[in-house]
């Protein structure tokens, strides 16, 4: 055969090398497993089926975000925040976008803020269905994931229609909107939320009182609310613990304030506690989504800003200075304000913040994101420690871990 | 026993046999054949394509339909090693040591622009596409690509499976 | 933008005697000196109840002595406040305590700053590279870090190299 190659370097190092009893055994678990989602490495000190230790590396998709965002001008880099959190790229859009308005001082247009709201609840839609589906066939639901992935990929063709791209979008922009929405956009959108309502329902029908999935979730990977607390859990899992910590609810944002909707929380903090709230989480946002098409009006859907908002094609056409004033925007950026800033919004998996650092260029001076899933993974060995082997499938798939947002 | 040895004559050997090359061309279109349609591959997902993935493997595009539908998550039992989305430095030891465990034949689809040529992760962290650690077969552009483009993909890899020479009549027959 | 709980700030403000600290964008800004940073986490997390530490991070100025600011972001869950705490470490000594005693959230993020800027945090033993490789050399987020040095662990195939 082949003559033996260079020696390669293991990349990780384990927190431990040595087993603690004779009678244990360590192994290696991933990255490339399908319970690990291709991104992450447990090594894990076993008793028998038992877990004794873990500890979870991260870090197998870090692609450097943060340098190419400082290699970017302030609108080019947003295809970049995209491929963050790839189930729910809007929202990420949209905090990002965020993040520099508030920079920059500008208030967005009331379109543009319930389009906004409106279209992070759809992302956040997509998200739970994703992990919902990916978790249930982890555990062996096959019929249910596909009927998941079946009204996901009708969303996704129908987000394509208005953004033209059926996972990373690159939608937002600075100061609104890349476009409006297309005729009869509306209309699908209650036909597929009737739809998703009936596939879901059959969803519950199928697993919620499925006694191998409750023996399977029920009391298996448990936090406490004070440990999730202190390892900083946010979003879905510090819910789950009982605590209704929403930015939603709590400091409101986008159009939010003018919702009716509940914060669904849990009561044992375990993997059960977690697939319940996001499903609830899936209907008050299907909810919400309904409120807000009422509460879409006509109206402009960019603001009046030179700085940062692109002017109209044809004028850009027929007139030089808006042809000047575009190809600045191209190619040296919007001109953001010197300062700091740190904004967050509601990820469908915690606290997706945005600390950007402006030195008044067209380009960041730093841009960094804020990853639920990041800190999630700091914690993830309390989850995993005392339990079986097997439980590290569904308490994986529980918590989430987006590998594009926990890495970047 | 003193058995005579009948000389085979090998395709690509010095005088050549018309029948046995005639033998052995139809014998590559029918392992080619056989092998074209069952594609098993190895998700070495780590991406954003994940999620173009999981659409296009299951109900709404299905790529059971095209004879490459179980995923095995064993490199020994796969021969379609299909690289989903961004590798990274760190990633690539892990990425060389399953295609070395992969049995022969096998293929690599590099599937989406990341895998293909680092996409627009061109900085310290990101492999410049997966090529300069393992042979690629088949390139699948997009960012991600659309299931039509994976099945498309797909579908030219078929082809190159099917126009190849399977060597099970080697030089030791 | 409504700032939520400005009088818990103007306690926290009195508190730490920062009574001119800036409330930026909603969050209110503490700067303080290395040394400090312990006492002041323990008091913002058992005197004002900001029982989420958020995040960890830095920013690099390569021509600003000192150069480094080391920036942490709390959440009070109850009282649905924020604070950034700041401070100053130079390049030669780039060491701040760390908070691993106080938030079991630290120890992960502690770990990748000190993989991007090379922040040394005093009092976390575990600063094994998180997102980068065991052998990685430099920290990428530097300014001075090229963007595109690359340091394989797999030397490249021959006939793909360009």
């Amino acid at each position: 055969m082949n003559a033996p190659g260079p020696v390669i370097r293991n990349p990780v190092r384990p927190a431990f090398d040595k087993a603690s009893r004779d009678d244990t055994v360590i192994v290696s678990i991933g990255p490339s497993h399908p319970a690990t989602h291709g991104t992450i490495q447990i090594f894990a000190e076993l008793d028998g089926e038992r877990i004794l230790r873990a500890d979870v590396h991260c870090g197998y998709l870090h692609r450097g975000f943060e340098k190419e965002c400082e290699d970017h001008t302030w609108h080019n880099l947003i295809p970049y925040v995209d491929r963050l959190n790839y189930c729910s790229p809007l929202i990420n859009d949209f905090a990002y976008c965020e993040a520099v308005e508030k920079l920059m001082g500008i208030e967005i247009t009331r379109r543009a803020v319930v389009l906004r709201t409106l279209l992070s609840e759809y992302s956040r839609l997509c998200d739970h269905i994703t992990c919902i589906a990916a978790s249930l066939m982890e555990l062996g639901a096959m019929t249910a994931f596909l009927y998941l992935v079946m009204i996901r990929d009708y969303m996704y063709e129908h987000i394509a229609d208005l953004t033209g791209a059926r996972v990373t979008h690159s939608y937002g922009r600075i100061g609104g909107l890349a476009r409006d929405l297309p005729e009869g956009w509306l209309k699908r959108l209650e036909e597929i939320l009737v739809q998703s309502d009936d596939f879901l329902g059959r969803v519950h029908g199928l697993v919620d009182r499925n006694r191998i999935f409750i023996d399977r979730l029920r009391d298996v990977g448990v936090i406490s609310q004070s440990d999730a607390l202190s390892y900083g859990y946010t979003g879905p899992i510090l819910r789950s613990t009982g605590l209704p910590v929403d930015l939603r609810k709590d400091t409101p944002y986008l159009a939010y304030a003018e919702l009716d909707f509940e914060v669904p929380v849990g009561i044992k903090g375990d993997n059960y506690d977690r697939y319940y709230v996001r499903m609830c989480e899936i209907d008050e946002s299907i909810h919400m989504i309904r409120q807000c098409v009422d509460l879409l009006e006509p109206g402009p859907l960019n603001v009046d800003d030179r700085r940062c908002v692109f002017p109209e094609k044809t004028r850009v056409y027929d007139e030089i200075e808006s042809l000047i004033n575009h190809f600045k925007i191209v190619m040296e950026g919007p001109r953001v304000p010197a300062g700091e800033v740190y904004s967050a919004h509601e990820g469908p998996n915690g606290e997706l913040g945005f600390y950007l650092v402006s030195t008044g260029g067209g380009t960041p001076w730093k841009v960094h994101c804020r990853a639920p899933s990041f800190v999630h993974m700091g914690g993830a060995h309390r989850m995993l420690e005392g339990g079986q082997l097997a439980d590290l499938v569904p308490t994986f798939g529980m918590i989430n871990m987006i590998g594009g947002e926990c890495d970047r | 026993m003193n058995g005579r040895v009948i000389p085979i004559e090998v395709a690509g050997g010095g005088g050549k046999s018309a029948a046995f090359e005639y033998l052995t061309t139809r014998k590559d279109e029918l392992v080619g054949w056989a092998r074209k349609f069952s594609i098993f591959p190895y998700p070495f997902v780590t991406a954003c394509c994940a999620m173009e993935f999981m659409a296009v493997s299951s109900s709404p595009y299905d790529t059971d339909r095209f004879g490459a539908a179980l995923p095995r998550f064993s490199p020994r039992q796969a021969d379609l090693l299909m690289v989903v989305g961004t590798v990274t430095h760190k990633q690539a030891p892990i990425l060389l040591k399953v295609w070395e465990q992969m049995c022969e034949p096998k293929w690599v689809m590099a599937f989406g622009v990341c895998a293909t040529s680092g996409g627009f992760y061109q900085n310290y962290a990101a492999v410049p596409g997966i090529d300069r650690i393992v042979p690629v077969d088949v390139y699948i552009p997009g960012c991600p690509p659309r299931p039509e483009t994976v099945i498309d993909g797909i579908m030219q890899l078929q082809d190159k499976i099917a126009r190849s020479q399977h060597l099970i009549v080697n030089d030791r027959f | 933008m409504t700032t939520y709980g400005a009088d818990i700030l103007d306690r926290v403000k009195e508190r730490f005697g920062q009574a001119g600290a800036p409330v930026e964008h909603a969050i209110l800004v503490l700067a303080f000196a290395p040394g400090e940073i312990g006492a002041a986490a323990r008091a913002l997390r058992d005197e004002f109840g900001f029982e989420l530490l958020l995040d960890v991070t830095a920013v690099d100025w390569p021509d600003r002595d000192p150069r480094f600011d080391v920036v942490w972001h709390f959440y009070a869950t109850r009282n649905r406040v924020r604070v950034r705490v700041k401070t100053a470490v130079a390049l030669s000594d780039p060491v701040v305590p760390s908070l691993t005693a106080l938030y079991g959230s630290a120890a992960i993020m502690e770990r990748e700053c000190h993989d991007m800027y090379g922040i040394g945090f005093e009092g976390n033993a575990d600063l094994r590279p998180i997102l980068l490789y065991e052998g990685f050399v430099g920290h990428p987020l530097r300014k001075d870090y090229p963007k595109r040095q690359e340091q394989p662990l797999v030397p490249y195939r021959e006939e793909a190299k360009p």
